[in-house]
């Protein structure tokens, strides 16, 4: 039972890292990033191969796997993303889209079509068993990894200078700007971040699911999307509560109701859209 | 205008015409289509490295006539398979189709095969019920009755007495389960519960966990071979080959083509399937050697036997009608026609049109460093039991 629920918390916990990045972009930028998971593969992709080609211990891949997305993050934040801000949401699902559907055959193209592995080193790699109680080391280090990073975000987001400044620029630009804010900078900089987190998702995502592979983009994208939904999407902790509660049902259903349990999200989504459309964990005015 | 247009009409169809006639008189085309990009790339790599291989070491000529193989590439996609089909048979003369990477794919061309009397040979796909959705389907794969039975066979006369069987949610994997709980609980085993996973569903775990706190004695595992690796893998994280639960399936699990990516987990897993790259015999190893050397040392996989014995099957079928290339004569030779494959010896039911085989049990070993299925039983000449069933 217990063991359950862990299990349950750590898919959570590694549902919240891939989309909150997401919710940087698109709960505080209001931008509908649909192209996220591609950058969640890259992530992906830059640990599995630093393991896999050049002998990196899986540690040392995870700042490179924030890093080389975040990069890529402002690259295509300055030059597209940026001409989108003010665009209608219909532009910017296009655009994003056309952004994974160009990803995809790219990866293809250059790694190939197989899944591509990441090895947990034997430290990570096992279980432990306290008081009948099993738990995988892996997903241990999963909660606790995703756990430093939703409280060190929601702190940069709410305590610091910048992200009042960040809030402030999503809510009305011009007056940000009139006030001295730096807004483009502002925004090149959480994008970076959004991708990072995205990255760093992927890479602790790849053993979970089964490798990386250029489909990886869409196999998630919904995923993402639900735990938007029923997180809702302004703000951190509404990311983290609505990936838990999906994590932990998610495992919970599969374990109790095999039959059904692949289905339990998406009827947590229907709901929430029906009872509070906003996000369970919104703010009531849904902005 | 008008007769300037007709005489350009006459001229083209005169240039088709002349073109097909030559397509025809002395080359016979072989279409192979199989999905070369997507998720499913690494089934159409080995299929064409099979095929490619027959020709390389047979020659590309057979009882006077030239063979030209035309790979096209699916992705997996069935509208896309079929109008391939109808490309290969239209604009290339094929004379047989060959490949389909998956169930839908093999159904998707079988309207146009038996449309254009043309055999339409099936090397990878693996439901069942594919050979009788046309007259002119041929299959050198296998089915998944035809491995997931003697598995059953084979637990029960090896003291495992419950099961859970896991099986991917599709026609393979539906296949699989129903042919080995049957045969089990015919046999006087019990089947503790039967889970039906998700196909896009990667995530073994809470599946897995449910398993072992049913604690049987085995459990009896499908999934398409890509997501081996991951099952394994949490297979034994969980705890599960510790708790004493034997893992046994069909060869799709411990894919050849895989096995070192899964790494030690597979270790002792038991499988029953039609094809192992360990198989001792004189023709395998000179098929893995040749297979190695030719492809940059991939190991071949049952993908890749059942597109080198594809070919194999049309240029034994061309022999016996000295070269006649239309589909009924090809067909009527394919029936009944027996040969040694690297696989074991095989033949096509004359009735079914389907692939008679040995199915070998295997347990996944250790041998000089690297991981391989290690045939330990053999059931000989296996004909489909689902087909059996019904005559």
């Amino acid at each position: 039972m217990l063991t359950i629920l862990l299990d349950g918390v750590a898919y959570g916990m590694l549902l919240f890292v891939l989309a909150s990045g997401l919710s940087v972009t698109l709960g505080l930028m209001n931008f509908i990033n649909l192209a996220h998971g591609a950058f969640a593969m890259v992530g992906g992709y830059v640990t599995a191969l630093l393991m896999n080609r050049a002998g990196a211990p899986f540690l040392l891949t995870l700042p490179a796997a924030f890093l080389i997305p975040a990069i890529l993050g402002v690259a295509l934040e300055r030059t597209l993303y940026r001409r989108l801000y003010g665009a209608s949401p219909l532009d910017q699902v296009l655009f994003t889209i056309g952004l994974v559907l160009m990803a995809m055959p790219i990866a293809a193209y250059l790694i190939g079509d197989e899944p591509q592995q990441v090895h947990l080193p034997a430290w990570l790699s096992g279980r432990i068993e306290v008081h009948g109680v099993g738990i995988g080391v892996y997903r241990l280090f999963i909660i606790l990894v995703c756990g430093i990073i939703a409280a060190a975000l929601q702190t940069f987001l709410v305590k610091t200078r910048f992200g009042a400044q960040l809030r402030a620029a999503v809510d009305d630009a011009r007056v940000a700007q009139g006030l001295g804010i730096n807004v483009d900078r502002i925004f090149a900089v959480a994008f970076a971040v959004g991708s990072g987190l995205a990255g760093l998702g992927g890479a602790l995502a790849a053993d979970v699911v089964g490798g990386i592979d250029p489909s990886f983009p869409v196999k998630f994208l919904v995923t993402f999307l639900i735990v938007v939904t029923v997180g809702g999407s302004n703000g951190i902790m509404g990311a983290l509560f609505g990936s838990l509660l999906l994590g932990v049902l998610d495992v919970a259903g599969k374990y109790y109701v095999p039959s059904i349990g692949a289905f339990i999200i998406y009827a947590v989504m229907v709901v929430t859209l029906i009872v509070r459309p906003q996000g369970l964990f919104a703010r009531g005015d849904g902005r | 205008m008008i007769s300037r247009f007709s005489l350009l009409a006459a001229a083209l169809g005169a240039a088709l015409l002349a073109a097909s006639a030559r397509a025809d008189d002395n080359t016979v085309t072989i279409g192979m289509i199989l999905p070369m990009t997507g998720p499913q790339a690494s089934t159409g790599k080995q299929e064409r490295a099979g095929a490619e291989l027959y020709i390389q070491q047979h020659g590309d000529t057979v009882a006077g006539k030239k063979i030209a193989l035309v790979v096209k590439d699916d992705a997996s996609a069935a509208d896309v398979t079929k109008r391939l089909a109808e490309e290969l048979i239209g604009n290339d003369h094929a004379a047989v189709l060959m490949g389909f990477g998956l169930t839908p794919l093999a159904l998707a061309a079988a309207p146009v095969a038996t449309e254009a009397k043309v055999p339409e040979i099936v090397t990878a796909a693996a439901t069942a019920m594919i050979t009788e959705k046309s007259p002119y389907i041929v299959r050198t794969s296998f089915t998944l009755p035809q491995a997931s039975a003697p598995m059953a066979e084979w637990a029960l006369k090896n003291g495992i007495k419950k099961v859970v069987t896991i099986v991917a949610d599709y026609g393979p994997g539906v296949d699989a389960e129903k042919w080995f709980s049957d045969t089990f609980e015919k046999g006087g085993g019990t089947v503790a519960e039967k889970i039906r996973v998700p196909l896009k569903n990667p995530d073994f775990a809470p599946f897995l966990q449910r398993v072992k706190d049913d604690a049987p004695d085995a459990v009896f595992v499908f999934v398409p071979s890509g997501q081996g690796a991951v099952f394994m893998k949490e297979f034994v994280e969980r705890g599960l080959d510790k708790a004493g639960i034997k893992l046994i399936g069909t060869g799709d699990v411990t894919d050849d083509d895989l096995l070192a990516d899964i790494g030690d987990s597979a270790l002792g897993a038991v499988t029953a399937h039609h094809y192992s790259a360990d198989h001792d015999s004189p023709e395998n190893k000179a098929f893995v050697a040749a297979f190695e050397k030719a492809n940059n040392g991939m190991r071949p996989n049952f993908m890749a036997v059942g597109g080198y014995d594809g070919m194999a099957l049309v240029y034994q079928a061309l022999e016996k009608t000295k070269g006649d290339a239309s589909g009924d004569a090809l067909l009527a030779a394919m029936k009944g026609m027996s040969w040694m494959s690297p696989r074991g010896p095989v033949s096509i039911d004359p009735e079914t049109r389907e692939i008679v085989q040995n199915i070998y049990v295997r347990k996944v070993e250790k041998k000089d460093g690297a991981l391989y299925n290690v045939e330990f039983a053999t059931i000989p000449d296996v004909k489909d039991p689902y087909k059996a069933a019904k005559h």
